[in-house]
């Protein structure tokens, strides 16, 4: 076919486009024409087609997450916020921490290995484009019936793609969640995160500004994988009807990332960078897009410069690319021999495709043909809003109580902690993180399965940094406004249990289909609920992810904001951490009713989800965090009180350093004993510091109970009498069995 | 006392061994793979991680850098190497190290807190420690199962090269649960294990890899 140029466009209006093909609705289409006058290009259509997608443009999920720019608090702690490819936050001594989530679900179901592996891959190099050293990933994981067929392909092909790519980077894999749902049978949830640590003066944004700078293409060769990925994966819901899409996902090469990160770090090292981007999702149609429209708006580009492993491509496809290990940068003529060194000592390909230029359009040229001629900032932001229709869900109206077995005998009690610890969401993970390093770097203080991971980031005063991901979606499928703050509660005592102060939030938010009216108003409420939770909490949301049509046919997964969050810990020598010691007392902070909703107990018994989730309690939980970085010095040890309730909480603290516990839990035992009311602790403490605590829960005015001591072989719960050994059988093995 | 530590495309824990010879007391130097420069150090480290991305074998491309023309002549001569997982592979590429390392028996990475004991302390590398020591040090690897002709397993067996072996449970499938061995003069060692991951107890299972840099440092004080 011949080229489409800019004047061919021009000269033949009325040529028949695929832009139905490529994702865009009728009236997209009618606007791109309107922006530019004329038809566009094949070139052009293919950029707008992917920058215009949902996974691009936030189309549906925009006018909703405003919300987190207007009822933003103002923050000190804020260096960059939403908007650049991952917000920075200062935690103090000079250093800046950048953190951020991303979801790659979809292409982990056709191909889970790569889809996972280059899911690491693309968050990674958000992190790095900032300009930090990116020092530990997490993983949260969502996956159907653990004994479906299809989850016995999909998550150890997963975990290893997670594993190969990110042990392959030196990267420490610190924490993350499995939960098992049958929602989530055709739509596993791959959700990535990576933090990244410089000093403040390192920053660096993706921006392409002072006419004469080039624009130079460095790390990865662009070949034919992952062309129309965004826009023709992300963007659109499974359908058995048609055909397998495998040729639209990413391969990764992590070695080439590797390479690309020392290359690139000592790039920012020496201050030979304007601005920087990489190319993830839409590749360079991206990147190019969005450097011009930060900067002065003009950029040239030559795109047969573009260096390819597969020469056949058209122009088209080098835009739409979606080949990994790429970065573009914005140099300075004087600057470029020596950027050119560095590239050429780690054997990193870079070239020259453009520079900047004086005008405001984007113009890219193939082999001296204009093929795209385009005001970038309608790529790459003016994309279409759509305030989607919402509608509160039918299903709410016919939600049923959960009915349960209280267990109260000794026998009743300890065959419910056998059953409880056995169940694959609380069981043992440790066949999956075990294939994770969690060493690398050498400096992980906490990974899981303690309650947040903590990193240090300075050997020569011990700061770190402590980071969180939760989400309990059977809460937010019951009430999504509530469900999306008591993620973010959960995530803030995480971190405080193991001595963090919260700092800032990111979020990663998975839901079915938005043209879906009943997914988009557990959508808005989502953000309206986090939004409100942030303000309240004075946190600020430095970014986030949003994935949808995370559906297959008419069933939506259940509602999953995942939320992280951010701590800093002035010492990590004092982090708390979950083992429990010998001759230790045993105190559980907090209230718990007897609402089962939601509960793991409850959902392994019939899988009843239940009919109200619990309501956050802002006040509370901010009095209760509070009191865990207050008390830290006298917590021995400490564990948050969450999934499969005090039951399992207990059971994991005993297990980790193997010493028994003796517990008498009085009231309505069940509850106390498998309910998950959130804002709960147990801590351990030694008893010399009972008055201590005491007074600590007066100051705040939360009730604390002794529910016991430490020592021994046995977890013994109201003279239930369970070995370790017992919950250990219990508790481990379970993954081997379905996935080994 | 200056050790060297070479950072190849694809290196990962040579900070952290840089690291663990500072806290040993020495003077850590990094190398790169890209020169024949030793920069006049005392021993060398090859560090763990996934060089040339494991691609072809573990280890089998950088085992033509420039830097390992210089460092097989020196060990040849005696001159004390240490080889840390990867680092161990590219010295059996390199046939300064009989055997080789296979994919683990249950093919999949494995990182662990591994329980191992000191076997030789006839080693510059391992001297400090007592012989039949059991220390917790990290496994973590892909390709760690020690394979290797009878033949050689005699030999290792019979002159005391063995210097590391797993205790318990075999956790990838290698020879007589060979976690490490020497060549016949002792100066090269390699291990699977990384003991740079256990210098301190608030970031690994146990400072018990100390003794790895702390020996050498002895060693070469008093030569």
């Amino acid at each position: 076919m011949a080229l489409d140029t800019v004047k061919h466009a021009e000269e033949n209006p009325n040529t028949t486009q695929p832009y139905k093909e490529l994702g865009l609705k009728d009236d997209e289409y009618e606007s791109i024409k309107k922006i530019l006058g004329r038809r566009p290009t094949s070139s052009e259509l293919a950029m707008y087609s992917v920058m215009w997608s949902e996974h691009c443009s936030y189309k549906s999920s925009k006018i909703h997450l405003k919300q987190f720019g207007d009822k933003a608090v103002k923050s000190e702690a804020l260096l960059v916020g939403i908007g650049e490819n991952a917000g920075v936050v200062d935690v103090g001594q000079g250093y800046a921490v950048t953190f951020k989530i991303e979801s790659h679900n979809h292409p982990s179901y056709i191909e889970p290995y790569q889809g996972a592996a280059t899911g690491v891959g693309g968050i990674v190099r958000d992190i790095l484009t900032m300009g930090a050293r990116p020092i530990a990933v997490m993983d949260p994981l969502r996956f159907g019936d653990p004994e479906n067929p299809d989850t016995r392909r999909v998550l150890p092909g997963i975990v290893s793609g997670i594993g190969g790519y990110g042990n392959c980077l030196g990267l420490p894999n610190i924490g993350g969640e499995i939960v098992f749902d049958d929602s989530y049978q055709g739509n596993p949830l791959v959700n990535a995160l990576c933090i990244g640590v410089m000093k403040h003066s390192d920053i660096k944004l993706a921006t392409a500004h002072g006419a004469g700078n080039l624009v130079v293409l460095f790390g990865a060769k662009t070949g034919g994988d992952g062309i129309g990925g965004v826009s023709v994966l992300a963007s659109e819901t499974f359908s058995e009807s048609k055909p397998t899409k495998r040729p639209a996902v990413q391969v990764g090469d992590p070695f080439a990332e590797k390479v690309l990160i020392e290359c690139s770090l000592e790039i920012f090292k020496e201050d030979l960078v304007v601005g920087i981007q990489d190319l993830g999702g839409a590749g360079l149609s991206c990147a190019t897009s969005e450097l011009a429209s930060a900067g002065s708006g003009g950029m040239d580009i030559r795109l047969e410069t573009v260096p390819l492993r597969d020469p056949s491509l058209s122009p088209e496809e080098i835009l739409m690319s979606e080949s990994q290990e790429r970065m573009c940068a914005i140099v300075e003529p004087a600057k470029l021999k020596r950027f050119m060194q560095i590239c050429k000592k780690w054997d990193v390909t870079a070239t020259v495709i453009g520079e900047v230029t004086t005008g405001t359009r984007l113009n890219i040229t193939f082999n001296g043909e204009l093929i795209v001629d385009v005001p970038p900032r309608t790529v790459a932001h003016d994309g279409p809003v759509y305030n989607r229709p919402i509608s509160k869900p039918k299903y709410l109206d016919s939600l049923k109580p959960v009915s349960v077995p209280l267990p109260a005998t000794p026998d009743e009690i300890k065959a419910a902690v056998l059953k409880l610890m056995a169940a694959p969401n609380i069981a043992d993970k440790s066949w999956v993180t075990n294939q994770y390093d969690r060493y690398v770097q050498g400096n992980t203080v906490l990974s899981q399965p303690e309650d947040s991971g903590v990193i240090r980031i300075d050997t020569a005063t011990n700061l770190g940094v402590a980071i969180s991901t939760d989400a309990n979606a059977r809460w937010s499928y019951l009430n999504p406004y509530e469900g999306a703050k008591l993620a973010l509660l959960e995530s803030c005592r995480n971190i405080a249990t193991n001595g963090a102060k919260p700092l800032a939030v990111t979020n990663c938010l998975n839901f079915g289909s938005p043209e879906d009216p009943e997914v988009m108003w557990q959508f808005s409420e989502t953000v309206r609920g986090l939004a409100d939770a942030c303000l309240e909490l004075g946190l600020p949301v430095t970014g986030g992810n949003v994935s949808f049509y995370n559906q297959t046919g008419t069933v939506a997964i259940l509602p999953t904001p995942v939320i992280g969050v951010l701590g800093v810990v002035q010492d990590v020598t004092k982090r708390t951490p979950m083992g429990i010691k010998p001759n230790q007392v045993i105190y559980v902070i907090g209230n718990v009713d007897d609402n089962f909703s939601g509960s793991e107990w409850a959902y392994i018994h019939g899988k009843q989800i239940g009919d109200h989730s619990p309501v956050a309690n802002l006040d509370m939980e901010e009095r209760l965090v509070k009191l865990l970085l207050e008390g830290q010095p006298i917590f021995e040890a400490a564990h948050d009180i969450s999934n499969g309730g005090f039951a399992a909480s207990i059971s994991e603290m005993v297990m980790r350093t193997n010493v028994g516990a003796t517990i008498n839990l009085e009231g309505k035992v069940a509850a106390e004993l498998l309910a998950e009311t959130p804002g709960r602790v147990i801590v351990a403490i030694n008893e010399a510091s009972t008055n201590e605590i005491v007074a600590l829960a007066g100051k705040y005015q939360i009730p604390v109970r002794c529910v016991g001591t430490t020592g021994g072989n046995y977890l013994t719960i109201n003279g239930a009498a369970i070995s370790i050994d017992e919950l250990r059988d219990a508790n481990t093995g379970v993954f081997e069995a379905l996935f080994g | 006392m200056r050790i060297g530590v070479v950072t190849f495309p694809g290196s990962l824990d040579d900070r952290s061994a840089l690291r663990a010879i500072e806290l040993a007391g020495g003077v850590a130097v990094p190398l790169f793979h890209g020169t024949n420069d030793l920069k006049e150090v005392q021993a060398v480290i090859l560090p763990g991680g996934f060089s040339y991305g494991d691609y072809l074998r573990c280890g089998a491309i950088s085992r033509f850098s420039p830097i390992m023309e210089s460092i097989i002549l020196a060990a040849e001569h005696g001159f004390p190497v240490l080889g840390i997982c990867n680092g161990f592979q590219i010295l059996c590429e390199s046939h300064l190290l009989p055997g080789a390392l296979t994919r683990n028996a249950d093919l999949h990475f494995i990182c662990a807190d591994q329980k191992v004991s000191i076997e030789s302390t006839n080693t510059p590398w391992t001297r400090g420690y007592t012989k039949g020591q059991e220390i917790v040090i990290p496994i973590k690897n892909g390709e760690g199962s020690f394979q290797c002709s009878d033949e050689t397993l005699k030999e290792l067996e019979d002159e005391g090269r063995v210097v590391l072996r797993y205790v318990g449970k075999n956790p990838n499938g290698s020879r007589n649960l060979i976690a490490g061995i020497s060549n016949k003069r002792g100066n090269v060692v390699g291990v699977m294990p990384h003991p740079e991951q256990a210098i301190e107890n608030l970031t690994g299972p146990s400072e018990d890899g100390l003794m790895f840099f702390s020996s050498i440092l002895k060693e070469m004080v008093s030569k």
